[in-house]
């Protein structure tokens, strides 16, 4: 069976804490308890200020797939303010690797 | 919409609840009348399908264990804590009485109607205010009624309209619209668009220009994720806007790379406005901000010369000395760049179909409350005979010469307070000691809210529990589209703030407010100039843009939409957008922009800048809290544990400070708590904190209120506000202050 991911583009994680509170709301995770965690990065590069925010899924991240059976997008990518988040199967996912800069993959399970 | 035994309702936002401006649509489902879920509403053009955390987490906000959820009456000291339950019928009944008393003795003046933000809150509260008779509605505590009030002040009177930054809002197909232009330069001034939805506006909406090609002119003293991706980022010192909209002025006017057509056709007082911004060189102006001379003049051409353009702004600007006039001469930049009502540009708004949720017409307010109150209006509103523009705009009393007259009783009384889902000692009352004093002498004081919070445990004698949007019907106009919001739960026996106050208006004023039995029958009349009804509203979900008209873009001052006469042009004096402004003459404020420093900076008060040698700018938006709401739902209060402030990692090593320590920030007003964070995000001079930190976790009776006293920054602000209009200036971004280390087993 093909696999399933996710892709980031953190050029346009904007680190709004959307994707966090969602995926606790849809499976009802107590505080401590993250299917996704925010990560804020801020340095700098040369004379330049950079900040960039990345979420990445933990081990509980279960792609949502409840969600998917119901032909449903996973509850952090459906609510992303910033939509800069894609659901697929990873070789769909590269495809659009291939095309976007500043991306990452994740294959969480 | 059902699955099992859940039902999914649409609705669109309006706090309380999410804690914003709303209408962005979700869906709610519900299961034995409870909230289980809430998800984005993916057919509503506003958000599509997106949400934020705050409404994520709405159901730990509704359903939170602390949640007032019953009319409470104080019986033990004021301040003490202890509250018991009573019945609806009892709190209206005291509310009733104890205000009467008030009104009898002293007259109707003596109250003072305080409101929050963020809300359908004007509508209910006016009509309260007006029917018991009081002209005296504010938002007690914001110095300088420096939020959006200024700008909207210095736009009505320059284009005779509103302005807002066009990102499709006005169109179905939005993005995809073929008559809508994405523009190519967004000026984000004085806003952090990504953390929430301000003034009406969804914040990532810049996101979405941004993937479709927009490019972005940041004005901004710290550095954000926004600035890091701007072309221009001009880090100016906070509080000088104003000397920075001059300069890019005069590069514009200078290099001649104004919209000479439009300059031509569409304006008033241009030579004026020439001659005015002569002298605010880039060189001046880079002296004065702090911004390099060469990104001034480069910055000014990329925003003329890349036509659609469209401005992103917020309240840094309101909180500038002489707000009015440095959201004038931002204006003027969109105007004479000729970026009026085109796609792309800086759209008109209006409330839409022409709906206002409140009557604010002279007529009107006759009809419905009577002459006395609108002479009251006129001869006894605190401020008015101050402040023209007071007395001209917007209806509201003047929060800073409010809270005087409660602290000193003159010119005449104020004996009681009717505070309405406004958390102003914990939130936004700058010299938040001199309210806390003020108010505690007040004869009888009800409190409005969800939650206990340092007001309601400080202040109230009654306590009504207020509903969230999930639990009322309400509308709302503001901008785009027109939408209704409808009940679909019942949270223990909380009201609505319409419904709390429509109760208590019809006793105040039977006669006035007979032509409706309810709430739905009041806002039935209100939509009806839009040729709808709220049943009709909800059956074609929810929503509606507005049809072809004076409402909707673009150009509508070439199509003669603007005018009551139905000419060309728009709806000012002279038929032209004002650049040196009738209307300011009309109020005694300069008809043409200029700059003046901040009261307290290393300019205007060297001496104190060697004492408190740091700004401190607070007021900043969050993700996850909207001002003092949201820090005991579990959630959201998970990603931002505790109150931090910014420090940049050289100040830190001045001051001997290090990352995680707590630490005081202090000035002659006092000293408050915070956890310090070591980041270049903020330059060495600057420091940043957010306002409205209270600790719920903390004991809620006096002296403690929840640790106000500790975490409340805004104590630190200084009033009153410095504005010649009587808007705007409130010091919230342009203190001075110091840092010190907490003294071993001190606080
Ligand atoms: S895909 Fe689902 S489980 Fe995984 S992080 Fe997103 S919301 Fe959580
Ligand atoms: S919801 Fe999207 S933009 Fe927001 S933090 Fe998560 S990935 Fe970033
Ligand atoms: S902040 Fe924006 S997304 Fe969140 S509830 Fe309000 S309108 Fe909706």
């Amino acid at each position: 069976m093909e696999k399933y991911g996710l892709l980031i583009n953190y050029d346009y994680c904007t680190g709004c804490h959307t994707c966090e509170i969602a995926c606790q709301q849809e499976h009802d995770y107590p505080v401590g308890k993250n299917g996704i965690k925010l990560t804020e990065y801020t340095y700098e590069n040369h004379t330049k200020l950079c900040i960039d925010n990345l979420p990445f899924p933990t081990e509980l991240c279960d792609l949502c797939l409840n969600r998917h059976q119901q032909g449903e997008l996973p509850a952090c990518v459906k609510h992303c303010q910033a939509q800069c988040m894609s659901f697929g199967q990873l070789s769909e996912l590269v495809k659009q690797m291939e095309i976007q800069s500043r991306t990452v993959l994740y294959s969480p399970k | 919409m059902r699955t099992k035994d859940v039902d999914i309702f649409r609705t669109v936002t309006w706090s309380a609840g999410a804690g914003c401006h709303g209408n962005c649509g979700q869906k709610l489902y519900v299961k034995d009348n409870e909230v289980i879920k809430v998800e984005g509403d993916e057919d509503h053009p506003w958000n599509q399908g997106r949400s934020c955390p705050r409404v994520l987490a709405l159901k730990q906000y509704m359903y939170h264990p602390d949640r007032i959820t019953k009319p409470l009456k104080r019986i033990g000291k004021r301040g003490e804590g202890k509250f018991e339950e009573i019945t609806w019928e009892e709190a209206f009944d005291t509310c009733e009485d104890r205000l009467r008393e008030i009104k009898e003795k002293h007259g109707a003046e003596s109250v003072i109607f305080a409101q929050g933000t963020g809300r359908d809150i004007g509508g209910p509260i006016s009509f309260l205010a007006y029917s018991y008779g009081s002209p005296n509605w504010c938002q007690l505590g914001l110095s300088g009624q420096s939020c959006y009030t200024p700008r909207l002040g210095a736009m009505k009177a320059t284009v005779g309209d509103f302005i807002v930054a066009d990102c499709s809002q006005f169109l179905e197909k939005r993005y995809e619209d073929p008559e809508y232009e994405v523009p190519k330069v967004i000026m984000v001034w004085g806003n952090n668009p990504i953390t929430t939805c301000p003034d009406g506006f969804f914040g990532h909406w810049i996101v979405d220009c941004m993937k479709r090609g927009s490019k972005i002119i940041s004005v901004d003293p710290r550095h954000t994720w926004m600035t890091t991706r701007a072309s221009y980022h001009l880090q100016l010192r906070p509080g000088t806007d104003g000397a920075l909209a001059l300069g890019m002025l005069n590069v514009i006017i200078n290099e001649n790379i104004y919209d000479k057509d439009f300059v031509e056709k569409w304006t008033y007082g241009f030579d004026e406005l020439r001659e005015r911004v002569k002298s605010y060189t880039p060189a001046k102006v880079a002296e004065i901000t702090e911004v390099p001379e060469q990104m001034i003049v480069e910055a000014a051409k990329f925003f003329a010369c890349n036509s659609p353009a469209a401005v992103q702004w917020g309240v840094a600007v309101d909180m500038c000395p002489e707000a009015t006039t440095v959201a004038q001469a931002i204006t003027h930049l969109s105007c004479i760049t000729g970026n009026i009502d085109i796609p792309g540009g800086q759209v008109i708004a209006r409330p839409s179909h022409g709906v206002t949720t409140y009557p604010y017409t002279s007529e009107e307010l006759r009809g419905l409350y009577g002459d006395d109150v609108v002479k009251l209006m006129n001869e006894k509103r605190i401020g008015c005979d101050t402040y023209p523009m007071v007395k001209g705009f917007r209806g509201w009393a003047q929060p800073d010469m409010a809270i005087e007259q409660i602290a000193t009783g003159k010119p005449y009384p104020i004996k009681g307070a009717w505070i309405q889902t406004a958390n102003i000692l914990g939130g936004q009352a700058a010299r938040a000691k001199y309210h806390y004093d003020a108010l505690k002498k007040l004869d009888f004081i009800a409190v409005v809210d969800l939650f206990h919070n340092p007001t309601t445990m400080a202040l109230a004698d009654i306590v009504l529990p207020a509903a969230t949007f999930a639990e009322k019907d309400s509308f709302r106009s503001w901008w785009t589209p027109l939408s209704i919001i409808k009940k679909r739960v019942q949270v223990g026996e909380c009201k609505s703030d319409w419904e709390i106050n429509f109760e208590l208006a019809k006793r105040f004023n039977p006669e006035g407010l007979k032509q409706w039995d309810t709430v739905i029958d009041l806002i039935n009349s209100r939509l009806s100039v839009a040729g709808t009804n709220f049943d009709e509203m909800e059956q074609k979900g929810g929503w509606e843009m507005a049809p072809k008209g004076s409402t909707r873009p673009y150009r509508r001052h070439e199509r003669g939409l603007l005018r009551p006469d139905g000419k060309a042009g728009f709806f000012t004096e002279t038929g032209k957008i004002e650049l040196w402004s009738k209307a300011y003459e009309g109020w005694e404020i300069d008809p043409l922009p200029y700059f003046k420093e901040p009261p307290q900076s290393p300019v205007t008060t060297p001496e104190l800048f060697k004492k408190y040698p740091l700004i401190l700018i607070t007021g900043a938006r969050s993700n996850l809290f909207f001002h003092s709401e949201h820090r005991m739902v579990p959630w959201l209060r998970e990603k931002a544990k505790d109150p931090i402030v910014e420090i940049n990692p050289e100040t830190a090593v001045k001051y001997n400070i290090y990352d995680g320590e707590w630490i005081h920030i202090e000035n002659d007003l006092g000293k408050v708590k915070r956890k310090a964070q070591l980041t270049p995000k903020v330059k060495p001079g600057h420091i940043q904190t957010l306002h409205g930190w209270w600790l719920p976790e903390l004991n809620g009776p006096e002296p403690d209120l929840f640790g106000l006293w500790d975490y409340q920054i805004n104590k630190l602000v200084p009033g009153p506000q410095g504005s010649d209009s009587g808007f705007g200036g409130g010091q919230y971004k342009t203190t001075l202050v110091t840092l010190s280390k907490i003294k071993e087993g001190g606080v």
